[in-house]
């Protein structure tokens, strides 16, 4: 017989595995992009695909040549920061800055900290901040979503607001949130997905069905989710009860702009969120009030991006701060 | 049948594959020579009695316990000491070791080998503790912590629970789940024997889900017995670590760096029961136990009732062989059991089980960045951070592991299991805790 294996136990491991968890994400989005490729038509399409290319095709490009590290790209998580990056622009976006926003996740977002894992903010957010701010005339043109699929012309489609920004404007002029109302979709079709914005973000719907699929395969946990729609109901609802003139209901936040995208598949990314269950909850805590506070007061119609890219800075400190119950933990007895 | 009952936080289940189950345990005849340690116990060891050549009986005393926390050594079988020799036992170490040449089978006179099942007992509470120390026992659960000092309670202390471990929770072993099968009766006489050892009257047995069939047999058999009831269990590992069972079944959490007795509570594990039955009723010392032989590839997993000190390849003999593409022999279960270095390593009193892996099932999963998951985190039964502890202990920052309470690690394994990216977390939180553990120990030196 060979020589014997000797290591230290536990002697089995699960069935879990980082290219599990990734694609396990990428399946989740797979109703989400059939939802964008709808209303959006080869124009999601287009947005999707170079997305992806590009973020596969930074990431080995540096792996291999500037890291010179084993190759990574199967690992699933640059196909996650390209859907995600795709989910987080409009579907008219000029491919060029498509790629930088890849160049940018890829790069600066992930790749300079070391690769996964490393990162302390949300690659995919990374670049698409970096795109809001460096490009912010393409960046806030959306396309009109049509009822029908259709192979939709890439360079002149009808742009139109979002319903975020429809609010933002409108209560500029002075406008009232019933006066608004009444130039949006309903909340039927804003559930479905039939509203101005970047891929990803319109059809709650979608997003749910793909939420759902992480939560009964363990990839995402309640805490940040149930703390960041709790912190945006209960903010939204309290400011809505003080003046439903001037404030929208939380209903209305539920469903628009990138907060279901945000919720479940980028204020849960494991890599730049905190550890502890008690330290999620304060992760999705933040993120909630710095959402609300940006969409209602901020100089931008919508929060999300900035709030989760905050609450990422937090992150270390947060997990110094609350840590899990020890077992056996001392009870100080007042 | 009660709710089931479990522990908090944490905890994993991995796939069970009681192989042997369903196999009545057979006695194993003693083996041509014999290895027996002269510590198997945890502690200090035992002082050796016997010199080359002496002729021993089985059941014969070869090795006393001296120290507090030490244990006696009895011979398990019949023949001249061949030396006393450093031989390989399952902590992989070469340790001082009592070899004997059998012949015949011969047992020193007095003790019962009848299967008459004695009820009454006569002893006193002391007089119970001194003979459980006479007779060698251990925890057979696989720590091996001498039995009687866990009867003797601390001035200032007392107990109120006596709680049996019949959980199991290591996937592929299954001599406890037999023994409670076919010993029933007399697990629950050593459950009353130890109750009145402790001075308690009330005596929980916890058993897992998994085993309906000793949770009926057992549960039956203890309606004939006061203050003797049986707790399903749900399924999760570590349920058998004594801190969790504790909190499983009573609700009480043990304090860090204290023992059972801080919260009232005693466990002893079903093998001990039944070892202290047949020491206290029959006279017999710990000489042989239960060991389950088991793996995917070996055609026949068994169950044995094998001489404390056979060595292991004796076992894989009567289960059909060794199998060809055995990669690692694992002395336990797979989670916490030890990787064995020899064939040749004998039987002690801890060893539970022997698991063979094949090459491809002994191979470790490739490591990756770690993706700060948490899951390590979440099933940390003991409510630590194993991937900080891992970080602490990887840069020597052992000051800051001993704050982040390294020392709480019941080296269940449960991290590295679950570990998306196969981090080896418990390979570098053991080695923090043994920085840590040295550190301690010259602290107190000053």
């Amino acid at each position: 017989m060979n020589m014997l294996i000797v290591s230290g136990s536990p002697h089995i491991h699960g069935d879990t595995s980082v290219k599990k968890i990734m694609y396990g994400v990428v399946y989740a989005m797979i109703p989400a992009m059939l939802v964008s490729v709808y209303f959006f038509g080869l124009g999601a399409l287009r947005v999707l695909a170079i997305s992806i290319l590009a973020c596969l095709l930074f990431e080995w490009v540096i792996q291999k040549y500037l890291i010179k590290g084993p190759l990574t790209i199967n690992d699933g998580s640059a196909l996650v920061t390209g859907v995600l990056l795709a989910f987080n622009v409009p579907s008219n976006l000029p491919i060029w800055i498509l790629i930088i926003g890849a160049f940018v996740s890829i790069g600066i977002g992930k790749m300079s900290f070391g690769g996964l894992g490393k990162n302390p903010f949300n690659p995919a957010l990374v670049g698409r901040v970096f795109l809001l701010i460096s490009f912010p005339v393409q960046m806030t043109s959306w396309p009109v979503p049509k009822l029908l699929f259709g192979c939709q012309a890439l360079t002149d489609a009808i742009t139109g607001p979002t319903p975020l920004g429809i609010l933002k404007g409108g209560l500029k002029m002075g406008k009232t949130v019933q006066e608004l109302m009444t130039e949006m979709p309903s909340y039927v079709q804003e559930l479905l997905g039939n509203q101005g914005g970047s891929l990803g973000e319109v059809s709650a719907i979608a997003l749910i069905i793909g939420a759902i699929y992480m939560f009964v395969r363990k990839i995402i946990t309640w805490e940040v989710p149930v703390a960041y729609f709790g912190s945006v109901v209960v903010f939204t609802g309290i400011l809505w009860l003080i003046d439903p003139m001037l404030y929208v209901n939380p209903a209305f936040h539920l469903v628009t702009g990138g907060l279901m995208l945000g919720v479940f598949y980028m204020a849960t990314d494991m890599v730049s969120t905190p550890l502890s269950s008690k330290g999620m909850l304060i992760f999705g805590l933040g993120c909630g009030i710095l959402t609300v506070v940006i969409r209602v007061w901020g100089a931008y119609p919508e929060g999300v991006s900035f709030a989760i890219l905050i609450m990422n800075a937090f992150a270390p400190l947060i997990n110094m701060g609350f840590k899990p119950k020890r077992f056996g933990e001392k009870v100080i007895e007042a | 049948m009660s709710i089931l009952k479990t522990f908090k936080p944490g905890g994993v289940n991995p796939a069970e594959n009681k192989l042997s189950a369903n196999r009545p345990i057979e006695i194993l005849n003693p083996p041509g020579q014999a290895f027996i340690p002269i510590n198997q116990n945890l502690g200090a060891p035992a002082i050796p009695l016997v010199q080359k050549g002496d002729e021993v009986k089985v059941g014969q005393l070869i090795a006393r316990g001296e120290a507090f926390i030490s244990s006696n050594v009895h011979s398990s079988v019949s023949g001249k000491v061949l030396k006393i020799d450093n031989v390989v036992d399952p902590s992989g170490y070469k340790r001082p070791t009592i070899v004997i040449n059998v012949e015949g089978d011969e047992w020193v006179p007095g003790i019962d080998r009848s299967s008459e099942i004695k009820k009454l007992v006569t002893l006193s509470q002391k007089e119970i503790i001194e003979k459980i120390k006479e007779m060698g026992i251990v925890g057979l659960g696989g720590a091996a912590f001498p039995s009687h000092v866990k009867l003797m309670v601390p001035d200032g202390k007392k107990a109120e629970f006596l709680l049996i471990n019949g959980v199991e929770c290591e996937p592929f072993l299954t001599s406890d789940h037999r023994l409670m099968l076919e010993k029933g009766e007399e697990i629950l006489i050593g459950t009353s024997i130890l109750m009145k050892g402790l001075g308690v009257d009330k005596a929980i047995i916890g058993i897992e889900n998994n085993k309906p069939d000793a949770i009926d047999h057992l549960s039956g058999l203890a309606e004939n017995y006061d203050g003797i009831k049986v707790q399903p269990l749900k399924v999760k590992y570590p349920q058998g670590g004594e801190k969790q069972l504790i909190k499983a079944i009573i609700n009480r959490e043990v304090p860090s760096g204290k023992l059972p007795i801080e919260v009232e509570a005693v466990v002893h594990n079903v093998g001990t029961a039944y070892a202290v039955y047949e020491a206290i009723q029959k006279n017999k010392p710990l000489i042989e136990r239960v060991v389950t032989v088991t793996g995917r590839y070996l055609s026949k997993p068994s169950n044995f009732l094998a001489r404390i000190g056979t060595p292991i390849s004796d076992l894989f003999e009567k289960a059909s062989g060794l199998p060809e593409n055995t990669g690692k022999i694992i002395g336990g279960g797979p989670m916490m059991g030890k990787a064995l270095i020899s064939t040749e390593t004998p039987v002690v009193k801890g060893t539970s089980g022997i698991l063979l892996f094949s090459e491809e099932e002994a191979s470790r999963v490739p490591v990756k960045n770690c993706i700060r998951c948490g899951r390590c985190i979440k099933v940390c039964p003991m409510g630590l951070e194993p991937v900080l502890l891992a970080q602490l202990s990887e840069r020597e920052m052992y000051t800051q592991a001993e704050l982040e309470n390294v020392m709480d690690c019941i080296e269940c394994g449960s991290c590295h299991y679950t570990c998306p990216s196969g981090r080896p977390l418990l390979d570098y939180i053991r080695l923090g805790k043994s920085k840590v553990g040295q550190i301690i120990r010259n602290r107190g030196k000053k």
